[in-house]
């Protein structure tokens, strides 16, 4: 048993190690790997994992983690700041994509509930999925983004009711009493209720005190128990587990302890998550797909088109940036876990015959499937057309030629083009927050939306005639990927980089940038300046001159740790050495401004 | 920095508009035993108000529309420095060249500071012989004051005998002492001056 146990362990852990990094390569994403390797692995693939099922139960707890850690994000004003995108557009998004196919379905001759329960189930999405992809391209802060957000939250609250109706268009005899669902309703209050309090006066204190014994691994463990004890309790009162533990995140979130419980919990939710995507993967029934693939293939198709159609439709209703309503259908289009659960559901209680239910779990599963593979042509397109757009306009007015190029317009990034732009340099800018790009446009400055990584994109925004290259981005990753891109294609393109800390600073070194600025570092110091004058009432001056000693002091101790931080060990005892280097630095300052007290002549 | 200085200024105009203007430049104030007690001493002299340049501008970046406003109100200006490298300490010189624009401060047959009187207080590491011919600095010690002396009759402003003391480095402080006292009694009575004729003109 705990042979077998470890041994599929191996096999899940090995095809993901294989399967996931080929992907991404490839620029198919994690997502897709994740599915490919599942599909192999599975039944209908190498047979090495023969229980798909109980692969799926246990990694849905990898959608509960993640909502467990939205939930951790969102402290319940700005929930309740979002209630009108997740009721209004969710409830709208359900509703009419159900209606729709709802619709179609009995045009096409199938009996009324039937029709009604696929529709419901089918107007889910995947939130895993969905997620998923937004994060891949860093879609979340988008408009796009938080209606995708909003419209899955509202997801999971409504698959409750539809997982209790489904009974109810049954056999009727398994269907419960009107008085059943007002305990149920008091139930959940009582235990919501419960929760709030307990969170406060129970866990808080709890997690002080396990954060004070410093046993890190006992801190994990109770994040661990918490997610799973929440979520099961709230799935006995009703309440679907990842909505029950996102409430639970909710209630935590502006604990002291939020980020700690993020970093604890995130590396478990990424595992569990793409061990889901394997699951679906596995879940795949070829042999209900092989025994009628025109009628399975005609139904996903059919699926996937109204529903994209509709969620085109409504997205145009939304207050969403030009160019990303394709995107924003796209990403929403698969169905989700609940429809598993809800065609589960509807078969036991007999109103779908198991052959509907599994070849329908098969449509769902291979719109899975579908999604990362139309996202991706997405890209592929939109980046063409961004390029072309560019090549047109070179042509007639030869524009930002001179021009320096920000990639990367956040926080940081905004200072610098702003700082630029009043001084009259001609730039253009590179950002995937669309709002972002609308706004600049409207003043004047050639942006270009997407990726700023991609070849594509940095030769369309004009890299060759560019003076420089400013790299703001905020993922570090991402950071290192467009100056390898911009060195390797572009060598004598000099590059103005922001670390956002100091391995950072090095890895940039590493890659030939040679100005280069730590991104918190000047703002520290100017308000250290402050404390010592504003604060303590020291000599202005005086201070300003401490200040460059210090950086001067501190910048040569970064660069001669740079040749020491790949060696671990060495670095480790470097750093160390540094800080004793930068004590005695300080002393040594310190010692020279009191020498100078003595000797005045004016 | 902007909002620093008027807070700094404030101080010093709960009454009235300052008359008198004191542009204080010393880079090391912490190790000054002479020029900051002339500061210390002005600032306790109502109608004058202290410039700490240093202290307003660590970075140099002097604020010209605020300085030219208090110019403005002042009929009096008092340069109050030591003596480096024959001149004034390279945060003045930033001031002149950032403050004193051209047909603001000259160049114009009404400018800002025609008629305003412009007074030098300022000491020297080395003793007053060492100012003359064959002498450690070959010259007298007048000669080190053209520049300044031409920036102000080039504004139209009226030279006022400078206040200066020698030798600080070595100064007993019965000397710096005497040298404070000094310094006061001719603020106040600039400061008192005009107050005098604020009233006249008023009558």
């Amino acid at each position: 048993m705990e042979h077998s146990l470890l041994l599929n362990a191996c096999v899940y852990l090995a095809a993901a190690v294989i399967a996931v990094p080929l992907s991404k390569r490839l620029g198919m994403g994690a997502v897709l790997g994740y599915l490919v390797a599942g599909i192999l692995i599975g039944p209908f693939g190498f047979k090495l994992i023969a229980e798909a099922e109980d692969a799926l139960h246990f990694a849905e707890f990898g959608v509960v983690l993640l909502l467990f850690l939205i939930g951790l994000e969102l402290e319940p004003s700005r929930l309740w700041a979002l209630r009108r995108p997740i009721f209004g557009w969710g409830g709208a998004q359900v509703g009419l994509v159900a209606a729709v196919l709802f619709g179609a379905a009995l045009l096409a001759g199938v009996s009324w509930k039937i029709a009604l329960i696929a529709g419901l189930g089918l107007s889910l999405s995947s939130t895993a999925i969905a997620l998923a992809s937004l994060d891949e391209r860093n879609l979340m802060p988008t408009p796009a983004g938080q209606a995708s957000f909003s419209i899955l939250l509202f997801q999971d609250i409504a698959a409750i009711p539809m997982i209790a109706i489904v009974p109810l268009l049954g056999i009727p005899e398994s269907a419960g009493g009107g008085g059943n669902a007002w305990i149920a309703v008091v139930k959940v209050i009582v235990v919501l209720a419960g929760l709030v309090i307990g969170g406060r006066f129970l866990v808080r204190p709890l997690l002080r005190f396990i954060a004070k014994t410093d046993a890190r691994e006992i801190f994990t463990a109770f994040a661990l128990l918490l997610v799973i004890a929440i979520s099961l309790l709230m799935q006995s009162v009703g309440v679907s587990m990842a909505l029950g533990a996102f409430m639970a995140g909710v209630l935590l979130a502006d604990s002291e302890y939020r980020h700690a419980l993020e970093t604890d919990l995130e590396p478990f939710k990424g595992l569990l998550l793409g061990l889901f995507f394997i699951a679906v993967g596995m879940s795949v029934d070829f042999s209900v797909f092989l025994a009628r693939p025109a009628i399975v293939l005609g139904l996903v198709a059919g699926f996937l088109v109204l529903k994209i159609g509709v969620l085109y439709g409504l997205s145009r209703a939304f207050d969403m940036a030009r160019g990303q309503h394709l995107q924003f259908a796209l990403i929403l289009s698969q169905g989700g876990e609940f429809a598993f659960v809800v065609f589960g559901a509807a078969a036991t209680a007999r109103v779908f015959s198991a052959e509907v239910a599994s070849t329908l779990v098969v449509v769902v599963a291979l719109s899975m499937v579908v999604t990362p593979l139309t996202l991706m042509a997405y890209d592929r397109v939109s980046a063409r057309r961004q390029g072309a757009k560019r090549d047109d306009q070179a042509d007639e007015i030869e524009p930002n030629e001179d021009h320096v190029i920000i990639a990367g317009f956040g926080r940081f990034g905004q200072i610098v083009g702003r700082f630029l732009n009043v001084s009259g340099v001609k730039l253009t800018v590179l950002d995937h927050d669309p709002d972002q790009v609308d706004v600049l446009r409207r003043f004047g400055f050639k942006v270009f939306y997407g990726d700023a990584t991609r070849a594509d994109l940095i030769r369309g925004a004009g890299a060759a005639k560019a003076r420089a290259l400013v790299v703001a981005i905020d993922d570090i990753e991402d950071s290192l990927a467009l100056v390898e891109a911009v060195r390797r294609d572009y060598p004598d393109l000099p590059i103005f980089a922001r670390a956002r800390n100091v391995t950072h600073y090095y890895q940039l070194m590493d890659r030939g940038v040679q100005m280069i600025e730590r991104e918190t570092f000047e703002a520290a110091v100017k308000l250290g300046r402050s404390v010592l004058t504003a604060g303590l009432g020291q000599s202005a001056y005086r201070t300003r001159q401490t200040a460059d000693k210090f950086r001067k002091y501190n910048l040569q101790n970064v660069l001669a740790v740079y040749p020491y931080y790949k060696d671990r060990d060495t670095y480790v005892s470097m750093a160390k050495r540094g800080r004793d280097e930068l004590e005695t630095m300080i002393a040594r300052d310190r010692k020279a401004v009191e020498d100078e007290t003595g000797h005045d002549w004016d | 920095m902007c909002y620093k200085t008027h807070a700094k200024t404030a101080k010093n105009t709960t009454m009235t508009a300052p008359d008198i203007l004191v542009l204080y430049a010393h880079p090391a104030p912490q190790r000054s035993p002479v020029n900051r007690r002339l500061a210390d001493a002005a600032r306790a002299i109502p109608g004058v108000a202290v410039q700490d340049l240093y202290e307003l501008y660590p970075d140099f970046d002097i604020d010209p529309d605020h300085e030219r406003s208090l110019l403005a109100a002042a009929h009096l200006v008092v340069f109050m420095h030591p003596i480096r490298w024959y001149g004034m300490p390279s945060m003045l010189k930033e001031w002149m060249d950032v403050v004193l624009r051209p047909g603001w401060a000259y160049g114009r047959g009404d400018c800002a500071l025609r008629g305003k009187g412009c007074w030098l207080v300022t000491t020297t590491g080395s003793g007053a012989d060492a100012f003359q011919a064959g002498a450690l600095h070959g010259h007298p010690f007048d000669a080190f004051l053209l520049p300044i002396r031409q920036a102000a009759a080039l504004c139209g402003m009226d030279w006022l005998a400078p206040l200066v003391l020698h030798g600080a480095a070595d100064a007993s402080e019965a000397v710096i002492e005497a040298h404070v006292h000094e310094f006061t009694r001719r603020l106040a009575g600039y400061a008192s001056q005009a107050a005098m004729k604020e009233v006249r003109h008023g009558a």
